[in-house]
């Protein structure tokens, strides 16, 4: 049996299958289809769903709902990423579990509210104050959605902390055949919680809390203040050093449970082709009819976004002299390629005008 | 069986606060309230923001949480939905009623079941005295050193006036004031406390402001003083929870069964171009699902304003004997032309189109300029008329028909839903036409 779904159905039935009880969000295209299935569907499963009166609202309510017991999932296209901002930030000290699903339209500002694009890739990296490490997971295909939209709970949980789902117009609105058999069930742990014991841990410094829910006999206390174990504001310098530190080590620390890429290497290869979320099925694309030409070529689609799976594209570079980067922005993830290609050359193919990248384009490029 | 427990609420931590503070007696007077309600702490969230006041919760034993400057009822909105059995208390100033104003009026319209005190100082304390959404007309601070402009927001009219269950206005010095509180939280529905207090570090100086000041300002602004609304209202999670009982339970995939065939052997790119509200998408959608029963693999892509009921709309669909990611670049092998609105969009796509491929439209758009072989279909032709909104439908079957891509059987497996009937009549149309 076989079904006819675009990508933000499926982000809402893998949340639905993986625990979601809470959802808050404010209309905004692309988005606004998985908002409104969440209002239908969480109530008859005895969750919440709400609107909330704009976004930073509907992301603070789903901080609280998480706090009190709940597993809350947010989401907005790029204008309310922006006003996400500050909450991401209160997230991410507070240590709150939470997914945030960016759907992607063409910006900067309002842009195009129905225009394809892969605009916010650093934008979600980089968008709160202090630059502390976040995880982004970005699906290529609808089977991809709903599998990553899962690992998106799973790791929320894992590293008690926001993670971004980043997506777009096409993914999320673009019907797509898919086997019923095709979607992988993915295990998505149970939350570590307890009665007893600090709020907060920072040693070991890549460790990760059980986190203490509201209502649950015992007090709790949860800031997005400076603050020391047991949740009160502190100053005190080694107190300081060790909170923030360990936001950064745990997970940087355990990078290996995070990166995820699809890899499809020719070990004699020379070029590789790299890219991410939609883009990716282009890649495939092109990858394929190279090889019907008899060429050699590697292919790899970034899963996690953040942090930059720098290990396993590491094992793709081995023996390619060039990469070439196709990209629905000014070339923002091409960057971080640079970065860790160690001299190779870096080709960009960048498109910005709200169409998606051929393998045509891809193959051009490669020629 | 009764069972008496003594339950502190207060920790043993000094206040922070500045001598002649009221912000000091405000929390002694929700300890009062809370002991007099005997509420489990560990049942009580304070939510505080940011501020002075924002530090309350630190010199309270029960559960807390210390969020954003103005975000403090979202939380708190999230906490009592998430577990409607808590007690939520949300402490704010008078700075988060101004940067958390849509908040504070969106969680009174609602009544979310939670209680706001605001520690209302009439400026921002803790930043240096500037002036705050509550400032009186006149008044000095840091930055009205001529004298405020503004008018002052009168917080308890305007929760009120949104549908709030229960609102008080009153000082720091009112002897009822735990009373007051105890009330509020025990209120079903939203209840907000605006308490006037004194800033001794910045308004008392700047102003000469004294506990018979407060209310003389308060009753020259006009402003109501005492239990200003108090009305029976529902809950909010209280009423979400009866919505929700008597739902179907979750919608589950709506599975297709491939129980046709089709001839395709590479895939093929088709483009229908049409009006929006002109049932383009639902028609594109059905021929999709029928190419699905027919084993094909099938994307579909549509285009359209963001008014959704006035100009263009189209989809890109593409059938193939393999699964295959939507990606950019394509030239359609068949596009399907209902209106002009259509037509503008795709005019330049139909120029690209190969001789071998089939443009499918009505005979008032039949000059299109195309090499593609343009094949026109009269509606008129057709035994009954055809609906405006059937148009795409008719025209999809045309073109699929001759191109042997579909069997009509695959197509009336798809006329399923709602609109079956004006579907397979469609359907039966483009047959006939074809």
């Amino acid at each position: 049996m076989r079904e006819f779904i675009d990508g933000n159905t499926a982000i809402v039935r893998a949340a639905l299958d993986s625990g979601c009880t809470f959802f808050a969000g404010y209309p905004i295209t692309p988005a606004s289809s998985i908002l409104m299935a969440m209002m239908s569907e969480l109530p008859r499963i005895g969750g919440v769903a709400i609107q909330g009166e704009d976004e930073i609202a509907s992301i603070g309510m789903c901080i609280g709902a998480t706090l009190a017991g709940a597993r809350a999932m947010t989401a907005t296209s790029g204008p309310g990423i922006s006003l996400y901002s500050e909450n991401v930030g209160l997230a991410i000290m507070g240590e709150v579990p939470l997914v945030i699903v960016d759907v992607q339209r063409l910006g900067p500002s309002t842009g195009g509210a129905t225009t394809v694009s892969q605009g916010d890739v650093q934008f979600v990296r980089w968008g709160t104050a202090g630059g502390f490490p976040i995880i982004a997971l970005s699906p290529s295909t609808v089977p991809e959605a709903y599998v990553l939209t899962a690992k998106a709970f799973d790791l929320a949980e894992r590293f008690r902390c926001p993670v971004f789902l980043v997506t777009d117009k096409e993914l999320a609105t673009t019907l797509t055949t898919v086997d019923l058999d095709a979607y992988p069930r993915v295990e998505v742990r149970s939350r570590l919680t307890g009665e007893e014991g600090p709020p907060y841990r920072f040693h070991p410094v890549d460790g990760v809390s059980p986190l203490h829910e509201f209502g649950r006999g015992t007090t709790v206390r949860f800031t997005g203040s400076t603050h020391d174990e047991a949740g009160f504001i502190t100053k005190h310098p080694p107190t300081v050093d060790a909170l923030n530190r360990h936001l950064t080590e745990k997970i940087e620390a355990h990078r290996e449970e995070i990166e995820m890429v699809d890899a499809d290497c020719d070990a004699g290869a020379a070029t590789l082709v790299l890219g991410y979320g939609i883009t990716g099925g282009a890649v495939r694309a092109a990858v394929a009819t190279a090889r019907s030409r008899g060429e050699r070529i590697s292919g790899l689609v970034v899963q996690t976004l953040w942090p930059v799976p720098e290990t396993a594209i590491g094992a793709a570079l081995a023996g390619v002299d060039r990469v070439i980067v196709p990209e629905l922005n000014p070339g923002l993830y091409r960057r971080e390629i640079e970065r860790i290609a160690g001299g190779r050359t870096v080709i960009g193919v960048e498109r910005v005008d709200g169409e998606l990248i051929s393998p045509e384009q891809i193959l051009a490029a490669a020629a | 069986m009764t069972v008496t427990i003594t339950v502190q609420y207060r920790n043993d931590t000094p206040y922070p606060f500045c001598p002649g503070c009221g912000h000091g007696s405000i929390l002694d007077r929700l300890d009062e309230a809370l002991s007099t309600l005997a509420i489990d702490p560990a049942g009580v969230v304070i939510v505080s923001d940011i501020g002075c006041a924002g530090l309350s919760d630190q010199y309270f034993s029960t559960s807390a949480f210390h969020g954003l400057h103005g975000r403090s009822i979202t939380y708190a909105t999230g906490i009592k939905l998430a577990r409607p059995e808590l007690t939520v208390i949300v402490i704010m100033g008078d700075g988060g009623t101004g940067i958390g104003g849509a908040h504070l009026i969106n969680a009174a319209r609602r009544n979310v079941g939670i209680t706001v005190l605001v520690f209302n100082n009439l400026n921002f304390g803790m930043t240096g005295g500037q002036h705050s959404t509550t400032t009186p007309d006149g008044a000095v601070t840091a930055t009205t050193p001529g004298g405020n402009l503004e008018h002052p927001l009168d917080i308890c009219g305007t929760v009120g006036v949104n549908g709030a269950g229960y609102v008080y206005r009153g000082t720091s010095f009112d002897t009822d004031l735990a009373q007051r509180i105890a009330e509020a939280i025990e209120h079903p529905g939203f209840a907000l406390l605006d308490v006037w207090e004194l800033c001794t570090a910045y308004f008392v100086p700047a102003n000469k402001a004294t506990r018979r000041s407060l209310e003389a300002t308060i009753e020259r602004l006009g402003f109501a003083r005492g239990v200003v609304f108090d009305r029976p209202v529902n809950d909010y999670g209280a009423a979400y929870l009866a919505a929700a009982s008597g739902l179907p339970p979750r919608t589950r995939p709506t599975p297709i069964a491939v129980e046709h065939s089709s001839p395709l052997a590479t895939s093929l790119a088709l483009l229908v171009a049409g009006s929006a509200g002109a049932k383009v998408r639902s028609a594109a959608r059905l021929v999709g699902e029928a190419a699905i029963r027919s084993g094909l693999w099938v994307t579909q892509r549509d285009d359209y304003p963001v008014t959704v009921k006035t100009g263009h709309s189209i989809s890109e669909v593409v059938l193939a004997p393999v699964p295959a990611a939507p990606v950019g670049g394509g030239v359609p092998d068949v596009a399907v032309v209902t209106s002009d609105d259509g037509l503008r969009k795709v005019r330049s796509l139909l120029g690209r189109m190969s001789p071998d491929a089939l443009v499918v439209t009505l005979p008032d758009l039949a000059d299109a300029p195309t090499p593609a072989r343009v094949m026109v279909v009269d509606p008129g032709a057709a035994s009954g008329r055809i609906p405006r909104a059937s148009l795409a439908l008719v025209l999809l079957t045309v073109a699929m028909t001759r191109r042997g891509v579909l069997s009509a059987a695959a197509l009336r497996a798809a006329a399923v839903g709602p609109y079956a009937d004006e579907n397979l009549a469609a359907i039966e149309a483009g047959l006939a036409l074809a």
